[in-house]
């Protein structure tokens, strides 16, 4: 029977999300086309992860070792290859994330098995697996497939699928032992470190004016501050912003940032990448003001302004001001 | 230090519609403005920082044609010593694990300490050559990389995961790193500039240069079809004159509870 790998994502002990969202898509192919799921944790001291998904795949492959404490692409690409190899499952899935994407290309190179990254849907069409993906972030889709491979990688997006269980399964559980006998350690992990901390904490805000790209030079930032200011809100940023020094780290929202969760999220000059829409979809409400009418934020957002920022937001600052002076 | 960056030129899309081309495969290029990858533009920066603070060379790489060299003339205003262009006349006919070949072939006749990459192209938005030339190449690696600190032959990286954390760890050289946007400020490039480094020596090989066959570079993996993203409901939009769109979106705000 054909097969379904599944790579499972931990850190520090815990189940990381895009995890239990590919088991989702794992079982939903699975329960449609008869296949079944094999998940596959690398790491030492796994038992409350294993417990965590132990009704969610067929078999669950189980690596416990300290010298898999620490995620190592190389070491886990060596072991997976072999798992590989040997099962030749059609599809291993694999999480779009950093660690994702250091393993996913080598466990590629290794195989010689194709990888379509970051994907957003997997479908079964004419016989053959499609993997649906976006270019030019997010302003064009394509269908990928496989030239003649019958087995592919693919790495998957964060947020795209639910986390919740699908189907009934319960899984035998597999121990094998630590594989390699000769380990090249040419990575050391030496320590986790905090980049965002700071004294404003954004996942708190009812109120968030966030401010992107679209806002084009440094001192235009304080328009942003004056309208959160006057709203009673909380200044956020997208990366670009960051990336440019042009407010702190703990004020970006997106998946390398925090995720926020105010009643209303006011997105200013933000393109809406995928990577800040996930921080940012537990807002309540999202309203965006950007000039491009195709900026992918229009199709997330509740509301949208398509405009110049720098003609909207004076007329709001001060009309938001005299209402307040009453 | 002698670093060896792949960099790519890559079509503007921002505040741009894209239209598909007839063999729905790609985007129409022709009305589009090209710059250097973002990513690829810090890539350069963090080689040029290193070779400013421990000497060495700095050599930039792209795969493609003639007007793709700009991006090349680009790096080496910006300090890069020499650039290398491996002629191919549609990059789009290969998948990244094509360019990662070719790339990795005009690597390993390079003195070098360290490869850089950027984490992403702005086009594709694959993620892919980077870590494929390092698995090419029997290399170290670090993915998303946002600092460097070189000490003992070694580098110490710090490579961004999610969540706001980083993780540190310490490589051998040499080693592929894959760099993130914001690890640097990179600097300003002036026309003047430009034109200056154009004394300095841009290489063109071509694949048979490299010994490289068509066969060894056919693609694993096929786009079928592109497409303008499916419709959805979309935002409800605000319109009408500045001073309209700012009383609905104080009703909207004041609906929410979050106006006094």
């Amino acid at each position: 029977m054909s097969e379904i790998f599944v790579i499972v994502e931990h850190r520090l002990g815990e189940i990381r999300d895009i995890t239990f969202e590919m088991l989702w898509k794992a079982g939903e192919l699975a329960q449609k086309l008869s296949y079944t799921v094999t998940t596959i944790i690398l790491g030492h001291e796994l038992n409350s992860i294993v417990d965590n998904i132990s009704d969610r795949a067929d078999k669950i492959i189980i690596f416990d070792d300290e010298r898999l404490k620490n995620f190592n692409a190389d070491i886990y690409k060596e072991i997976l290859s072999g798992l590989i190899e040997e099962s030749k499952p059609t599809l291993t899935l694999i999480g779009n994330t950093s660690w994702g994407m250091e393993l996913a290309p080598c466990l590629s190179v290794k195989t010689g098995l194709p990888l379509a990254t970051d994907c957003i849907d997997i479908m079964f069409k004419d016989d053959k697996f499609i993997a649906q993906r976006q270019m030019f972030n997010g302003k064009i889709f394509s269908n990928v497939s496989f030239a003649e491979s019958k087995e592919c990688l693919l790495t998957i997006r964060s947020g795209v699928f639910p986390k919740d269980k699908i189907g009934d399964r319960q899984a035998e559980i597999i121990q094998k032992d630590f594989p390699l006998t000769d380990i090249p350690l040419k990575k050391n992990f030496i320590e986790f470190v905090e980049t965002a901390a700071g004294d404003v904490d954004i996942s708190q805000a009812e109120l968030l004016v966030s401010v992107g790209r679209g806002i084009g030079e440094e001192e235009n930032i304080s328009l942003i501050k004056e309208l959160a200011e006057a709203l009673g809100g909380v200044v956020s940023c997208s990366r670009p912003i960051v990336d440019k020094n042009w407010l702190p780290k703990h004020l970006q929202v997106g998946t390398s940032g925090k995720s926020v969760s105010p009643k209303v999220y006011i997105a200013v000059g933000i393109s809406g990448a995928f990577q800040h829409m996930s921080g940012a979809s537990g807002a309540g409400i999202i309203i965006a003001v950007n000039k491009d009418p195709k900026a992918p934020i229009f199709r997330t957002a509740d509301y949208g302004i398509v405009d110049d920022l720098f003609k909207i937001v004076p007329v709001l600052k001060e009309k938001v001001l005299e209402l307040k002076k009453g | 230090m002698d670093i060896v960056v792949c960099v790519k030129r890559v079509p503007l899309t921002e505040e741009v519609d894209l239209v598909i081309d007839e063999q729905k495969k790609g985007i129409k290029k022709d009305q589009l403005a090209f710059i250097l990858n973002d990513w690829d533009n810090y890539a350069i920066e963090e080689a040029i920082i290193l070779k400013e603070k421990y000497g060495g060379t700095v050599v930039a790489i792209t795969v493609g044609n003639e007007d793709d060299e700009e991006v090349l003339r680009r790096s080496l205003a910006m300090g890069a010593d020499r650039a290398i262009r491996v002629e191919v006349s549609d990059i789009s006919r290969f998948d990244s694990l094509g360019i990662s070949k070719i790339l990795s072939c005009v690597v390993k006749d390079l003195p070098c300490d360290l490869v850089f990459t950027g984490v992403l192209a702005d086009d594709d938005n694959c993620g892919i050559v980077g870590i494929m030339m390092a698995e090419n190449l029997n290399m170290n690696h670090a993915n998303m990389v946002t600092a460097i600190e070189i000490e003992d032959g070694k580098a110490r990286v710090t490579s961004e995961l999610e969540g706001g954390l980083g993780e540190i760890s310490l490589i051998d050289l040499p080693a592929l790193i894959t760099i993130q946007t914001g690890i640097n400020e990179p600097r300003y490039v002036s026309i003047l500039g430009i034109r200056k480094a154009a004394k300095k020596e841009l290489k063109i090989m071509n694949l048979a240069d490299l010994g490289i066959s068509d066969e060894e570079l056919s693609p694993k993996t096929i786009i079928e079809e592109v497409y303008l993203p499916p419709e959805t409901e979309g935002a409800q939009m605000l319109t009408g004159d500045p001073d309209k769109i700012a009383s609905d979106f104080i009703e909207i705000l004041t609906k929410k509870g979050v106006m006094e």
